[in-house]
């Protein structure tokens, strides 16, 4: 006998393809390509530009050195953490306040998670645009050299694939964390990003940091995703560098792993208890723009 | 049994009725109205201290830790972390006046704001003195807590003179911030992504995190549009020590220029405004929703 009831799995991929599609429409159909092209060219180029001219100002545009490379591509990669976390958590604030529709997802046989993680693949895909035209610029314009041939392409796509996901539990953590919040100026997600980019040895390495901030940064995920991503493109010149020097690419590989796996489980438990609390204060449909 | 009857309908006499302000008084009195609201939200949920004053130092101190790790003269980091405070300005125009009017819209508020008998300058003036409170206590804890933790050495050569750049500053912004808004007016989702990408690419312009004078001149000219590039600019000649060798131009000459933003702005802001608001009306799109 067929049965008409999907089984879970295809069901949640059905949720999870179906909110991908709508987070597409909503991110994308606003204007027409030709402006959303240049809104998805401008803005990362601009921010890659800032780091650009301070280190040119102080290096008198010393781009050969190797601390360039490590600079440009950490910050070209944390793209990633902004636009992920901001595209699942954004959601709530968007749903909650703005189409007001959070609490008809809450009664429709669907898994929120899922479907907060489905919203955040088309901020995943924009982010994935900027950080392709910044290193394309660094690349073309910026003396940053990649050899294709010499890039370690299976740990590229292993760490990429692997710091999507602990981006994405990030962002569920978040989303949590922002039902039980007002609606206030900007994004959540840029605004911890930016927090976090100061403990991620993203565009300077954590010896720089003073000494008690340090654990911090060797407490974030990101911190071993980004030195994967550098090493696996840029191989030995981001070995170069004192904070993981001490570790091969596998010890990176499998700490990153390893806080994946327990910021997941962190993430899950936060994001139930928010819930919870959303619940009982009745805060899935309120509205709090003032 | 006797039915009650209605005792009889007073008519209001003159004197009883409500004082309805008109004027600057009416203005005055919008100011604060639309500034209570925002002021009070933000008793209410406090959530924002840790989203708007602490999480944007952690962004703040990153680039300062850049320049120390490629060696950069003390001068910089102070110049980094009086950026990172006039970063609390320009996103208060942004997020708090121009695309909060498309939230309005969304709301519902915005044809409220259009058929009440008040000023839509006063209207976004109260937003903005509204958001203030969130605005400068960012700017406050940037400025000092940057400054301790990075032991900032400031050498002030005239505080009167700081301290009018800073008010042209503001007032020129403020100006630009209610043309902007008057073109949300128009505008619909395309609003947040507007005000998304007025933000990096202005940091990069208006030299929030290096002097200018490194730009060409003529980007550096243009650049000057945006109020804070000179306001920054002059500071920075006015609070460190190596500020005035690096300045784009003199400060007075700056200050002249920001006098001038001021007028201008503040006067285009009122025609725009009025202008906007007729064309919106007309287009019908001050209660549209394009979702």
């Amino acid at each position: 006998m067929t049965t008409l009831v999907p089984s879970n799995w295809q069901s949640h991929w059905r949720n999870f393809t179906i909110a991908a599609w709508l987070g597409w429409q909503i991110e994308s159909n606003w204007a027409d390509p030709f402006l959303f092209a240049v809104y998805s060219v401008v803005k990362p180029i601009s921010a890659a530009a800032i780091l650009v001219v301070m280190y040119s100002i102080i290096t008198h545009g010393n781009f050969d050195s190797p601390v360039f490379p490590y600079i440009y591509l950490g910050n070209a990669f944390y793209m990633y953490v902004g636009a992920i976390m901001t595209g699942i958590s954004w959601t709530i604030i968007d749903d909650r306040e703005h189409y007001k529709t959070l609490k008809y997802m809450y009664v429709a046989p669907i898994s929120v998670p899922i479907y907060l993680v489905g919203r955040g693949v088309a901020k995943f895909i924009v982010g994935s645009i900027s950080v392709l035209i910044t290193i394309l610029f660094g690349v073309a314009f910026l003396h940053v050299r990649i050899d294709p041939l010499a890039v370690n392409w299976p740990m590229f796509f292993t760490a990429l694939g692997l710091g999507v996901g602990m981006l994405a539990t990030l962002g569920l953590m978040l989303a949590g964390v922002t039902l039980l919040t007002a609606h206030h100026y900007g994004a959540y997600g840029e605004a911890v990003a930016g927090a976090l980019y100061l403990f991620s040895g993203a565009i300077f390495p954590l010896e720089v940091l003073p000494a008690f901030l340090r654990p911090l940064g060797y407490l974030m995920p990101t911190t071993y995703w980004l030195e994967l991503l550098r090493r696996s493109l840029v191989g030995e010149v981001a070995q170069a560098f004192p904070t993981l020097s001490g570790l091969s690419d596998l010890q990176i590989l499998a700490i990153l792993l390893g806080l994946t796996m327990i910021f997941a489980a962190l993430s899950a438990g936060v994001f139930r208890w928010c819930e919870t609390r959303a619940r009982e204060r009745g805060l899935l449909d309120r509205v709090t723009n003032y | 049994m006797r039915p009650e009857t209605a005792p009889p309908r007073q008519q209001p006499s003159a004197t009883d009725r409500l004082h309805k302000n008109s004027g600057w008084r009416l203005f005055l009195q919008t100011v604060i109205a639309r500034a209570y609201p925002r002021v009070v939200g933000q008793q209410r949920e406090r959530s924002w201290m840790f989203f708007d004053v602490v999480l944007p130092l952690g962004s703040v101190i990153a680039y300062v830790c850049v320049y120390k790790a490629i060696g950069a003269p003390d001068d910089y980091v102070g110049f980094v972390i009086m950026g990172g405070a006039m970063t609390a300005f320009w996103m208060n125009v942004l997020w708090s006046m121009s695309s909060q009017l498309y939230w309005e819209k969304e709301q519902g508020n915005l044809a409220l704001y259009i058929i009440a008998p008040n000023s839509m300058m006063a209207i976004l003036l109260g937003m903005a003195l509204g958001g203030m409170v969130a605005t400068t206590l960012r700017a406050v804890a940037i400025t000092l807590l940057g400054s301790l933790m990075f032991q900032v050495h400031y050498a002030v050569a005239s505080y009167v003179q700081l301290f009018t750049v800073f008010i042209l500053a503001m007032t020129a912004l403020y100006g630009l911030g209610m043309m902007f808004a008057s073109m949300f007016l128009l505008l619909s989702r395309e609003a947040w992504h507007l005000s998304n990408l007025a933000q990096e690419p202005v940091y990069l312009l208006a030299g929030f995190y290096f002097p200018i004078r490194n730009f060409p001149f003529w980007v550096a000219a243009a650049s000057s549009i945006i109020p804070l590039t000179l306001s920054l600019d002059a500071m920075r000649q006015l609070a460190f020590p190596s500020g005035a060798a690096l300045g784009f131009l003199s400060v007075k000459l700056e200050m002249a220029i920001l006098a001038g933003l001021c007028v201008i702005f503040l006067v285009a802001a009122r025609l725009l405004l009025t202008y906007m608001e007729k064309l919106a009306i007309r287009e019908g799109r001050l209660t549209e929703s394009r979702r």
